[in-house]
């Protein structure tokens, strides 16, 4: 399927049923939105994430009842440096949206997602120990992968590929 | 008590350690340490070129390595927007499924020795032998494959490969019969897994649980059939769904599949398509080698994509396939130069595995062996 240039608009977008959601109950919220081969992204604020995740989960027309992923993309050295991307899927209307919200270097810290879909757990986890995101409210926040007694976030841009040991 | 299952256990399918707590019998807690077989692979990735990547995705689940090729072919696929030849996606279903059954036999031999009914671990991999020489006549390697390339497969089939495989097809339901005969109406397996780390469809789709964990559960989503790729819309075939939640339903599920898959492969044999395994893209696939040894512009495009690899435009792509295990999903995002900017492989099993506390939880340690071996995790796979 040959590419399609990626619809950035957010006035373009605004009749998705996720965005018109989230735009009807804050539109603070929603900070953009862009679909691009097939896929819909919409970027979240940091504050409102956790009661735009309840409302995708609960609303009847999204149902975005299936969190799949939870994971970070580190942009150093532009700012804002951290993106942490959250997968969905509503396995009734078998869509899928990814959502995304943006952290700065000085202040990497958002709200679980834990309370909304019980599946964050580990990913999560993965987040903190491999890039140092803090998820405020997580109920076990430890390193899963690295040793407990680790120093360094391995996937941050500024970790070397090789390591230091 | 606090009772370790270490890391060196026949019965945890790699290096998964348990800390349990247990109140003589019972499981009063329980809670998994993984990262024993961390290797870095998602770092690793963002210093290769994105054909260098493909070996690196064999071994992130390496019961089903074509599996894991197939998604994060997809992914750059669609990052590019190529268009791969209808044999290719034929080729591809085949061979998927056939890793399919490999994964469920490993599965089935090593869940059933864990219970304790150690023929059929023996019988299994006599099958998997099979399959595991098909998979050495059409790419050279038993496990890791890499046959599934950016833009096609790697080879053509040899000669009579097809027949052999039928071959294979014919006999191996026969096979499965013979798997059940010993496993489903056996008193001790029914008492040992009927009833057992039993959980729910609500829990199951809250904790992220997918493929047979799921279905066993009485949640009927295959994204073979309900999100379709690589053309398995064309392919008629059932997703097992079970009710029960128990460890019976999980293998119930499991065990139907390998008929599935088998009715699957039939399928794709009976109307492969004639035409290229490659897709037309000189600048991303490699030529063909006799092209390349007589043709100039042949022997650049190769140089140049050895070496400097390809550019892939910006972006990004989620893409999940329906893995042995269940979702397997490859985030790749593109900053437009020849090396991936980030590979995330969401693994099925890490979500799968957060099960098991709630599943094992309040029943007996012996249980806690069958409810591994039904949720089928690999290291690999969790700890990447």
């Amino acid at each position: 399927m040959p590419l399609t240039p990626a619809i950035t608009d957010l006035e373009a977008l605004k009749e998705h049923p996720a965005v018109a959601r989230l735009r009807g109950w804050n539109s603070a919220a929603v900070e953009g939105a862009k679909f691009d081969r097939d896929e819909m992204t919409i970027y979240i604020e940091r504050s409102c994430l956790h009661d735009a995740c309840v409302i995708l989960r609960d609303d009847v027309s999204c149902a975005f009842n299936y969190l799949s992923d939870v994971t970070c993309v580190d942009w150093y050295p532009s700012q804002p440096r951290f993106e942490m991307v959250y997968q969905l899927l509503s396995i009734a209307n078998k869509e899928r949206v990814r959502l995304k919200v943006r952290l700065s270097a000085d202040s990497p810290v958002v709200e679980t997602v834990t309370s909304v879909w019980p599946a964050a757990n580990y990913f999560e986890r993965e987040v903190f120990d491999l890039f140092g995101i803090r998820f405020t409210g997580h109920p076990y926040l430890r390193r899963i992968q690295m040793p407990e007694d680790w120093e360094g976030h391995p996937l941050r841009k500024d970790y070397p590929v090789e390591g230091y040991r | 008590m606090i009772l370790n299952m270490g890391p060196q256990h026949p019965s945890t399918h790699g290096v998964l350690r348990l800390i349990l707590e247990i109140d003589g019998e019972t499981v009063v807690r329980l809670m998994p340490d993984i990262g024993y077989l961390h290797t870095g692979i998602e770092k690793t990735c963002e210093a290769k070129f994105y054909q260098q990547v493909v070996p690196l995705t064999d071994r992130i689940d390496y019961l089903c390595p074509m599996t894991n090729n197939l998604c994060y072919a997809l992914a750059v696929e669609k990052l590019l927007g190529l268009e791969i030849p209808p044999k290719a996606q034929w080729l591809r279903v085949m061979m998927n499924e056939l890793t399919r059954i490999n994964s469920h036999l490993v599965w089935l031999g090593t869940h059933a020795m864990d219970i304790g009914a150690l023929t059929v671990f023996l019988y299994c991999f006599r099958e998997r032998e099979d399959v595991l020489r098909l998979f050495e006549a059409i790419s050279g390697q038993r496990m890791m494959t890499s046959y599934f390339r950016i833009g096609g497969v790697a080879l053509e089939p040899p000669l009579g490969f097809f027949d052999r495989v039928r071959e294979f097809a014919n006999r191996f339901p026969s096979k499965v019969d013979e798997y059940e005969n010993l496993l489903t109406g056996n008193p001790i397996w029914m008492m040992r897994t009927k009833g057992v780390a039993r959980i729910s469809a609500e829990d199951a789709i809250a904790l992220g649980a997918s493929g047979p964990t799921l279905r066993g559960s009485g949640v009927d989503f295959d994204l073979r059939r309900d999100m379709p790729y690589s053309s398995y819309e064309k392919f008629k075939f059932k997703v097992p769904v079970s009710q029960e939640g128990d460890v019976f339903a999980r293998y119930i599920c499991r065990v139907q599949e390998l008929r599935e898959s088998t009715a699957i492969v039939q399928q794709a044999l009976d109307g492969m398509p004639e035409g290229p395994i490659k897709a037309d893209a000189p600048k991303v696939v490699l030529p063909d080698r006799e092209k390349m040894k007589t043709q100039m512009e042949a022997m650049i495009y190769h140089f140049k994509i050895i070496t400097e690899g390809f550019a892939v435009p910006a972006g990004e792509v989620y893409q999940a396939v329906e893995s042995p295990r269940g979702e397997m999903g490859y985030y790749v995002v593109s900053d437009g130069t020849a090396k991936p900017y980030r590979v995330h492989m969401r693994a099925a099993c890490l979500a799968n595995l957060q099960l098991l506390p709630k599943m094992c939880e309040g029943r007996l340690l012996a249980d806690v062996v069958a409810a591994i071996g039904s949720i089928d995790i690999v290291l690999g796979e969790i700890d990447r």
